[in-house]
């Protein structure tokens, strides 16, 4: 199996879905020649030209409902948002129309549109370019949220956000786009709504999303030199939440830590907490349910500040003594 | 640009159908029969029907929190409209939207919208669809004078002309926002002045007037189905009733009321139709009657209808 990057993965997801369904569509400030802020759509206007790779004005609510009246009508447009922190702008469109279309319509209308958007700090660009919030899309019913964490997964679940009949906000993480991994050539489209085991373990269960995934997998490799043999999940689609799964390995584990980018209140983080205790595996809990998250602060500038905004490799290892002691 | 005798009628017909429907549920209002609020447009059915008698059938329109006239006029079946007020399972909306969210996609209705401009996107959208799919397809987008202040309104015009899309922006400038007077919240004499700053044709026209109506958007609807993009179009109207059911009017005085109801856009029609020759007073009393036969057993099928199950109350928040 050939390793690709992430941000290669992503785009080889998005051209092949364009090939194979001419519904399908690009729209975003910067994505034709430019290539996208992060350089994700490089070369697809070149390929599919300027109907189908639109350039846009900045104008983040309007570029998202028009993404919502063009699937309304058959469509199957993908907005790309520059910078997850500009998904606020596109708020109305996206919670008031988008995600309630379906049912205040009474069933009788769908709004199959993906938005694209990079999130998460660790590049220095600030407060405004740099938060990560999956959980504040998450809380919209109607909407779908992934973030993907590998070259794998990005390009299977960039499919089938495509393909998926509903709004799905679709979370990138910046520093993920160089990230190298397996990726088969050719179609194959990975579930919406199914957590993923990325490392099988006995000891405890870390529950980690997006880039800290990345950082779970490293930290469980120091861990294994000390004899701890940790369970990692990732929950990939956060909204649906693949309970099942993480309580599945919680029960095996009994002990439970769980790392997320975004400010810990009211966090992801926080529902899968209250998801295990609310189940079964309540019983099977052999420590208290630990919690690593991004702090309650915007993102300083500071490179040392920005490092300890959200958890890092070391806390992750400290995290785990601490259950196990 | 002749009007065919058949098409005046259907104008005077929806027109009244219009009126006599928001009569109707300003009654059950009263009676508190009908749920929740409703924004009725009273005194405004010459935009609504005028514009969508501009279109073919299969073209698609977005409306407003203000939307019921726009829905009959695009096709809405009036039992299935009160029963959406109703709140009845056999509503356009099973009962979930209510008076601000009827839509029917199959009608080309792409929905009444409770976010002022909110619709205005939605129809830029529509018309880049069509445009991408060569469909052919125009889109009415209707909004109020409340509306073209939204930064949505100005992001939204600027693409479509950028872009060349086949929609009409229509501006049912009706006075007020809610409480407050166009004069003090537009920065501009007339809506339509806006039209220059996105390279679009900028239209006024006498909104109580529907054969101007009609010609405007006409003109507007050719060209954008000849690809040469969008026109601002604001239509000079007034709403005879409060904004909503709770609204006091303490904002205009009862004249200013009285002389627009002087300017009422069916009795103004009807005079024009029987001065013309088009349709006798027996002739359009036939019409009217068949109207108010309409709404009486549109809403004994509403009345009739069953409730919701709740049992229901989860489905279709995902396709």
């Amino acid at each position: 199996m050939a390793e690709k990057l992430y941000i290669e993965a992503l785009r080889e997801g998005l051209r092949e879905e364009m090939l194979r369904d001419s519904s399908v569509f690009l729209i975003g400030e910067d994505i034709g020649v430019y290539g996208g802020a992060f350089g994700v759509t490089k070369g697809l206007v070149q390929e599919f030209g300027e109907k189908r790779v639109i350039d846009t004005p900045i104008s983040e609510t309007a570029i998202t409902g028009i993404g919502v009246g063009a699937a309304l009508c058959g469509m199957r447009p993908v907005v790309e948002i520059m910078f997850s922190d500009f998904t606020t702008l596109a708020m109305e469109q996206l919670v008031n129309q988008g995600a309630k279309i379906r049912y205040m319509f009474g069933g009788k209308a769908k709004v199959p549109m993906v938005l694209r958007t990079p999130m998460g700090s660790g590049t220095g660009a600030a407060a405004q370019h740099s938060q990560s919030f999956p959980a504040v899309f998450a809380h919209f019913p109607g909407l779908k949220v992934v973030m993907p964490s590998t070259p794998y997964d990005v390009k299977g679940l960039i499919k089938a956000a495509i393909r998926d009949d509903n709004p799905v906000v679709f979370f990138e993480h910046k520093l993920l786009y160089r990230v190298k991994g397996e990726v088969p050539e050719g179609d194959y489209v990975l579930p919406l709504g199914k957590a993923d085991i990325k490392r099988k373990g006995n000891d405890v269960t870390i529950i980690a999303g997006s880039i800290m995934v990345i950082k779970a997998l490293e930290a469980a490799k120091e861990l294994e030199k000390e004899g701890i043999d940790v369970e990692i999940i990732d929950p990939v689609t956060i909204k649906p939440l693949d309970m099942e799964t993480i309580v599945k390995s919680v029960k095996k584990t009994g002990r439970v830590l769980i790392v997320e980018d975004d400010p810990k209140s009211f966090g992801w983080g926080a529902e899968v907490a209250a998801g295990i205790v609310e189940s079964e595996a309540f019983d099977y809990l052999d420590a208290p349910v630990k919690r690593l998250a991004g702090r309650d602060i915007p993102i300083p500038y500071n490179p040392n500040l920005e490092r300890h905004a959200v958890p890092q490799i070391e806390d992750i290892l400290k995290g785990v003594k601490q259950i196990l002691r | 640009m002749e009007l065919t005798k058949e098409k005046r009628l259907w104008m005077y017909k929806k027109m009244y159908e219009v009126r006599l429907f928001e009569q109707e549920v300003d009654r059950l209002f009263k009676a508190n029969m009908i749920w929740g609020t409703c924004h009725l447009s009273v005194g405004e059915e010459a935009t609504a029907v005028g514009s969508i008698a501009a279109i073919r059938e299969d073209d698609m329109i977005t409306s407003t929190h203000r939307g019921h006239g726009h829905c009959i006029a695009k096709g809405g079946k009036l039992p299935l409209m009160f029963a959406e007020l109703l709140g009845k399972e056999t509503g356009y909306c099973k009962g979930r939207g209510g008076s601000m969210h009827i839509a029917d996609i199959e009608s080309g209705n792409l929905g009444a919208n409770g976010i002022v401009g909110g619709g205005i996107p939605i129809a830029t959208g529509a018309a880049l669809a069509s445009k991408l799919k060569g469909d052919n397809k125009v889109t009415l987008c209707f909004f109020g004078d409340g509306a073209n202040n939204q930064g949505v309104f100005h992001e939204s015009l600027n693409m479509a002309s950028l872009w060349k899309l086949p929609v009409v922006y229509i501006c049912e400038n009706n006075v007020y926002g809610m409480s407050l007077h166009v004069g003090k919240s537009t920065a501009v004499a007339n809506i339509a002045d806006r039209a220059s700053a996105y390279s679009m044709p900028g239209v006024i026209v006498d909104g109580n007037d529907v054969e101007a109506v009609y010609f405007a958007v006409k003109e507007a609807v050719e060209r954008a189905r000849r690809g040469e993009g969008p026109t601002l179009i604001e239509a000079k109207t007034y709403r005879w009733l409060g904004h909503s059911k709770s609204d006091a009017n303490l904002y205009r005085t009862r004249e200013e009321i009285e002389s627009w109801k002087l300017k009422c856009p069916i009795k103004r029609y009807r005079e024009k139709l029987i001065s013309e020759n088009i349709a006798t007073a027996d002739e359009l009393d036939e019409i009217e009657n068949k109207v108010k036969k309409e709404i009486e057993e549109a809403l004994k099928f509403a009345m009739e209808s069953p409730e919701p199950s709740v049992a229901d109350i989860e489905l279709d928040v995902y396709a």
